[in-house]
């Protein structure tokens, strides 16, 4: 038996090590094997903590309470996937992959193969049929040696999304992907997701995390998309957890020549919410595109870590980053960019743009931009502020109500980023949602079975 | 229609009207015309109620009712319409769904239903019309990078929209080339009834051609100093403000 743990850090090593029988087993192999070094990492590392200039806004050790139960089997729910989802995009007729609590659920089978190769499903069951192509990708691009929590997922993941799209296949239908989280007790979630796209493929790819039972969660989950030669994916998050959660997001994603990789991540409600992005341009002529919006009130609190890794010549990438904080709302965004000694022509732009709407509530904003080569263009700039006044005199002009006046601007400021979503029928729906969440419509959203996406 | 009694306003602390009395009935084209600084502008937004603009003394009523004591938007709702001297860039907020926002408030005002999508794209359809307005225009974001003729142009398409009983068009001309100008001053023409009233502030007679007031008023330092007829305007573009100022 191992000694009594001390520490949160303790506790889950040696939880890792009384299940370690129970994990491998309800997992598959190329994920068990990179197991190992993701604890070894995790002990040396352990959690983010306060000297940790990346987590500065964040504090971490203190989140992973240990009152959440962990389970390292799927949990036989009786669930009927047509009685709890039903979507409401009609114009948005999508692949469907669902996960419950971290292991994805059959809907009919674990792992869909589409006619033109296309695959996705479970991540364990594509392991187990493809170990050659899981293995080649999985836990190629992340930083386990870098951020303790990345390392944890590493030790813990057994599950998740699978999506392989062979080359030159562009895939219409947008692939849907629903986490959705439902217990009676409080419970702590750790999955992994790999994208991988051959060459010269495209895709859509919406995610969507919502919680369907009151009960406080933690997730930690890390998602890798590995993008080959003039391939395009095209990501789009929507965080839309109820507040008494917490969430560690982790994206990687690393772009080979001529690639386009998007990402947006809308952030409605969750409690606390990490999002790390970390993109790394590995080749020539890449076009990255990094986009995020968080509309948070209260306590929420919603935190942004993008690093964008220029290694190589003429890429571009352009981020932009807004927040919108009510109430005693905090939120915090550290934007880095990195232009390599060879990532010449490089273009890097940045923007964070945050609006206050109370005294009380703060955004920590920081961009960071680190410059090794001569003939590049970069530029970055953030904002914070309130609404306009003037603008809004304007509307009330017109007859306006002011709160009417607020809220067009609010959403105004929002759709800056919405607006970016290229699927018509999504983003209209998400235009939506916004404004129903700035409306104070959205709140309790754990009751509502699935209307919201 | 509008009954202004010795308006007296203030900007952080320093009075901008010393005392302003004017009293406009339906149907009356009134010009104010005076030299830079001297409070139109302010007048103006006192008028629609900017909340910067302190109201030290007077009154005014709107139609019966105390305006002053109107939030802005119901001063709008009353019939009052202001089109801005400088009128402001809203990025994100799209012409389309601030014009059916604004439309719909109004007509909830009146206890109207709200128009449907169709009546509502009809209506500003007709409407862009009189005011020859780009369509292109009215799919952008209300003004955000609207060239300063096009910003004046969307005003009175606002004005259209809206049918105010009393428009107070500060500027309007200015800024317009003479296209512009004959095409505003038309609409202005167009949306004209026998019973809504206009203010109109112009540093130019050239506008007046078109706009035919029934009085013209010459405000300086926050005082209505000098009313005439439309003649006055044209002693103005001879004289200039030099004989008013020097209390001639
Ligand atoms: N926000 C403000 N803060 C301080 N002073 C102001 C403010 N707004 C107006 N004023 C002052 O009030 C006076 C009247 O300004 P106003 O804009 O009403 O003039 P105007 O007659 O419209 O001039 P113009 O013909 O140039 O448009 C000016 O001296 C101006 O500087
Ligand atoms: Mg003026």
């Amino acid at each position: 038996m191992n000694p009594i743990p001390t520490t949160q850090k303790e506790e889950l090593i040696s939880l890792y090590l009384n299940n370690l029988d129970l994990i491998t087993e309800n997992s598959a192999e190329v994920l068990n094997h990179a197991r190992q070094e993701g604890i070894e990492n995790f002990k040396l590392l352990g959690f983010p903590g306060p000297k940790s200039e990346k987590y500065k806004y964040t504090k971490v050790e203190p989140l992973f309470r240990s009152d959440y139960e962990k389970y390292f089997s799927p949990r036989k729910i009786a669930f009927k996937v047509d009685d709890i989802f039903r979507c409401d995009i009609p114009a948005l007729d999508t692949h469907l992959a669902l996960t419950l609590n971290g292991f994805y659920l059959s809907n009919p089978t674990m792992l869909h193969e589409l006619p033109n190769g296309v695959v996705f499903g479970s991540l364990a069951e594509a392991a187990k049929k493809y170990p050659k192509l899981v293995a080649d990708h999985y836990n190629t691009i992340v930083a386990n040696d870098d951020d303790g929590l990345v390392a944890l997922n590493t030790a813990f993941a057994q599950d998740g999304v699978f999506i392989y799209l062979p080359k030159g296949v562009v895939l219409e239908k947008p692939i849907q992907i629903i986490n959705l989280l439902m217990s009676d007790e409080n419970q702590m979630v750790q999955y992994r997701n790999l994208i991988i796209a051959e060459e010269r493929s495209q895709a859509n790819i919406v995610i969507c995390d919502h919680t369907l039972s009151p009960a406080e969660f933690l997730t930690n989950v890390v998602t890798e998309v590995v993008t080959k030669a003039a391939s395009n994916v095209d990501v789009v998050v929507m965080q839309n957890q109820h507040n008494q959660t917490t969430q560690f997001s982790h994206l990687f994603a690393k772009q080979e020549r001529d690639s386009v990789f998007s990402s947006n991540t809308i952030s409605l409600h969750g409690g606390i919410i990490r999002n790390n992005i970390h993109v790394l341009l590995n080749d020539t002529n890449c076009e990255n595109h990094t986009y995020g919006l968080a509309l948070i009130d209260r306590n929420q609190h919603v935190d942004t870590h993008s690093f964008i890794d220029h290694a190589m010549p003429n890429c571009v990438s352009n981020e932009l980053y807004k927040a919108l904080l009510d109430d005693q709302a905090t939120g915090a965004f550290n934007g880095r960019i990195l232009v390599r000694k060879d990532a010449q022509k490089t273009e890097a732009y940045q923007s964070n743009n945050n609006l206050l709407l109370t005294a009380d509530a703060r955004m920590y904003t920081k961009p960071q931009l680190e410059i090794y080569a001569d003939d590049v263009k970069c530029s970055h700039g953030a904002t914070i502020g309130q609404l306009d006044q003037e603008a809004r005199f304007y509307m009330q002009a017109r007859g306006i109500s002011e709160r009417e006046a607020r809220l067009l601007l609010m959403f105004g400021f929002a759709h800056d980023v919405v607006g970016k979503i290229k699927i018509e029928p999504l983003r209209e729906r998400i235009d939506e949602l916004v404004n129903k969440r700035l409306r104070g419509e959205l709140s309790r959203c754990h009751s509502c079975p699935m209307h919201c996406c | 229609m509008l009954s202004i009694k010795n308006l007296h306003a203030n900007i952080n602390g320093k009075e901008i009207l010393k005392g302003i009395n004017l009293e406009i009935k339906p149907g009356e084209v009134h010009a104010i015309m005076g030299p830079n600084g001297s409070g139109k502008s302010t007048l103006s937004a006192v008028l629609a109620g900017r909340e910067i603009f302190e109201v030290t003394q007077g009154e005014v009523t709107f139609n019966g009712k105390n305006l002053l004591e109107l939030s802005p938007e119901d001063r709008s709702r009353e019939g009052l319409f202001l089109s801005f001297q400088y009128p402001i860039e809203i990025p994100g907020v799209s012409m389309v769904n601030f014009m059916k926002t604004a439309v719909n408030e109004h007509r909830k005002y009146k206890g109207l239903e709200p128009l449907s999508a169709s009546d509502f794209l009809k209506l500003m359809r007709e409407r862009k019309e009189l005011v020859e307005i780009d369509s292109a225009l009215t799919n952008r974001a209300v003004n955000e990078g609207f060239s300063g003729g096009e910003k004046k142009k969307n005003e009175i398409f606002q004005m259209a929209m809206l049918e105010p009983k009393l428009a107070i068009l500060d500027e309007t001309d200015s800024g317009l080339d003479i296209d512009a100008l004959r095409i505003v001053a038309n609409g202005v023409n167009k949306l004209k009834t026998p019973e809504n009233s206009s203010i109109v502030i112009t540093h130019y007679q050239r506008l007046l051609d078109y706009i035919v007031p029934d009085f013209v008023h010459i405000l300086y330092q926050g005082r209505i100093v000098k009313t005439g007829t439309k003649e006055l305007a044209l002693e103005l573009e001879d004289k200039g403000y030099d004989w008013i100022k020097n209390g001639e």
